[in-house]
């Protein structure tokens, strides 16, 4: 790559020492076009997002120095608390099931099972569809009265539910149907929020169903043949095999589903409504809090910055988290 | 009893098939209905009228296209992503092809800041952005829809790896012989990379055909809007026009679906490919 050690007569340029400024400046010259639009549309808008964070903003403009008193604020703000545990419960319901359903879909699909390719095309049909399209499709799914989804339920002897408009917790709801008292607080996420996590779920299963169907056909095959012969059985096989082999995969499907249920926004947006967040204020989520907070009302965009780099912190750590513990027990073949 | 053993397996992969299918058939059985049709609570396990309607109607298409001005949406989106779909392969290629093959001082450390980028959700960007868009006069223009999507990291990333696979060798050869820079990575680097680009194209065009919170902060006119904050007032509305909203929703959704059937092993592949860095 050396170019300045070698003797050059075709090229003129390259016959000159290039120094390193030079270099550098030449390679700045290809990056540049790219560099100058992430530098200022995501470089200074983080860092801008940080420093406004120290301010008191109202309606966009700036009235005041703040320092850390409104991150201070967030502590007893309870919307900001009730968003967080309604993100919380959407990540923990969201991520291990999708992990399971996917895991279990991709193995199914890798059994050299015919027509794979169709379904491997219906399976991702969601993800590349809007998301726009697909709240208005489930809310759709879900009306209480007109949807399909009430219909299926009742077949298997289910009353009418209220889905999206439904505050109740599905703890609350299941012990009250089994004639159990149960604690409020342990009440569980409303319907409404469950609703919208199973609306997430169909959403993105199939992208987690690609990941790992491709990483399983890495697996060498030899592998299930020596086990096959060693007679060892399908579940044997796959907690020795397949699990071990898949983890990288299972490691990157893991952070990147919460990292992405983190930021759970637009369905929320548009599918819960009047006002957004609701029932009840039982789907919102924090995403939709920095929106209301920052554009919605009155453009507390200091506030909002507080929010955010709220959930930044918990992303960050979190991704750092995982790749700490988890890359430990990760195998890698 | 080969056969039969596998029964089980079938039967779940075609129920969860069924299960994501299932809503874009409602959609489009909606979407055919007369209002009147749309009032009947359905039954989930009759073909008709449920799921066939035993009166068809095209008018709901007509008339979600006119409900709100879809053909100046369309425009928009079709302009936005045709400009960044170019924008970002090129300025991916020329970023890509330095952080790959040029010898620099602070080409590591660059893009590994670059790429760090990424991990920011977009919730904390979001706002700072809109103020530097004001402050330079973009909100409520193509500039804003359009400009910030140019270049995208991890189109940069995708295609940097492309570009280390082939040898250095290629590089120092094409050199010798008298070839510029440029037209090594326009003659040699873009052909051999051909899957890697077509790949980044199609992220930009589902990314600009899908997107929709960038252009609901960004823009407040219907001059600019894009498809999917049209398609959203259908959302919003407490109306109970479904089958308008059906209709709109599948004149929406289709295009992608026309592509995505066509370029379906590309698209799948590409996103697979963007899993592999785990």
């Amino acid at each position: 790559m050396d170019e300045a050690k070698r003797p050059q007569q075709s090229d003129r340029r390259l016959s000159r020492k290039p120094g390193k400024v030079r270099k550098f400046l030449y390679a700045m010259a290809y990056i540049a076009p790219a560099a100058v639009i992430i530098i200022v549309f995501r470089v200074i808008p983080i860092v801008a997002a940080f420093g406004v964070s120290f301010f008191y903003v109202m309606m966009g403009k700036i009235v005041g120095f703040s320092g850390l008193a409104q991150y201070g604020m967030l502590l007893s703000d309870s919307e900001f608390w009730l968003s967080l545990l309604n993100t919380t419960y959407f990540v923990i319901w969201t991520v291990p099931v999708s992990l399971f359903l996917s895991l279990i879909i991709a193995i199914l699909l890798n059994q050299k099972i015919r027509a794979l390719g169709v379904y491997r095309t219906i399976y991702f049909l969601p993800v590349v569809t809007s998301l726009v399209a697909v709240a208005i499709v489930w809310k759709w799914i879900y009306h209480p009265r007109l949807g399909l989804l009430n219909s299926f339920v009742g077949s298997l002897g289910i009353d009418p539910l209220m889905w999206l408009e439904e505050p109740k917790g599905v703890f609350s709801m299941l012990a009250a149907s089994a004639g159990i008292a149960w604690p409020k607080w342990l009440g569980g996420p409303s319907l409404a929020l469950v609703a919208i996590i199973i609306t997430n779920l169909w959403r993105g299963l199939g992208y987690n169903i690609i990941i790992f169907l491709a990483g399983l056909q890495n697996i060498p095959v030899e592998y299930y043949e020596a086990a096959r012969i060693d007679g060892a059985g399908r579940v044997q096989t796959f907690w020795k095999i397949t699990w071990p082999l898949i983890s990288p995969t299972t490691f990157y499907v893991v952070i990147m589903t919460t990292i992405v249920s983190f930021q759970v926004f637009t369905l929320v947006y548009l599918m819960t409504g009047s006002p957004v967040g609701g029932p009840l204020g039982t789907t919102k989520v924090l995403v939709y809090y920095i929106f209301e907070k920052g554009f919605e009302s009155g453009g507390d965009m200091g506030y909002a910055s507080c929010v955010a780099l709220v959930l930044f912190v918990i992303v960050l750590s979190l991704t750092l988290f995982q790749r700490k513990v988890i890359e430990k027990r990760v195998h890698y073949s | 009893m080969k056969y039969l053993r596998r029964i089980p397996i079938h039967l779940i992969i075609v129920i969860g098939a069924i299960t994501m299918i299932l809503p874009f058939i409602w959609m489009l059985s909606t979407s055919f209905k007369t209002p009147q049709a749309t009032f009947i609570p359905p039954n989930f396990f009759e073909l008709r009228p449920t799921w066939i309607p035993d009166e068809v109607i095209l008018t709901n298409y007509v008339e979600a296209w006119h409900e709100v001005p879809f053909p100046r949406y369309f425009l928009n989106t079709i302009i936005m992503a045709g400009c960044i779909v170019a924008g970002v392969l090129v300025t991916s290629s020329l970023a890509a092809y330095a952080f790959a093959k040029f010898d620099f001082w602070g080409r590591e450390t660059i893009f590994v800041f670059f790429l760090s980028m990424m991990i920011v959700p977009q919730a904390v960007y979001l706002v700072p952005s809109f103020i530097i868009l004001s402050g330079l006069g973009w909100v409520d223009t193509y500039l804003a829809l359009i400009v910030p999507w140019l270049a995208q990291i991890f189109s940069i990333f995708l295609l940097r790896q492309q570009f280390r696979t082939i040898p250095d060798d290629y590089y120092d050869a094409a050199l010798i012989d008298g070839c510029s820079r440029l037209g090594f990575l326009w003659r040699v680097l873009v052909p051999l990379s051909k899957p890697t680009l077509i790949t980044i194209g199609l992220f930009a065009l589902l990314g600009s055909w899908n997107t929709f919170i960038w252009p609901l902060i960004m823009t407040n006119s219907d001059k600019l809007r894009p498809i999917q904050v049209g398609l959203s007032y259908f959302a919003q509305e407490q109306g109970t026009e479904y089958g308008l909203m059906m209709a709109a929703a599948t004149f929406c959704v289709t295009p992608v679906i026309i592509i995505y059937f066509i370029a379906q092993r590309q698209v799948i592949e590409s996103y697979a490919k963007s899993g592999i860095k785990g």
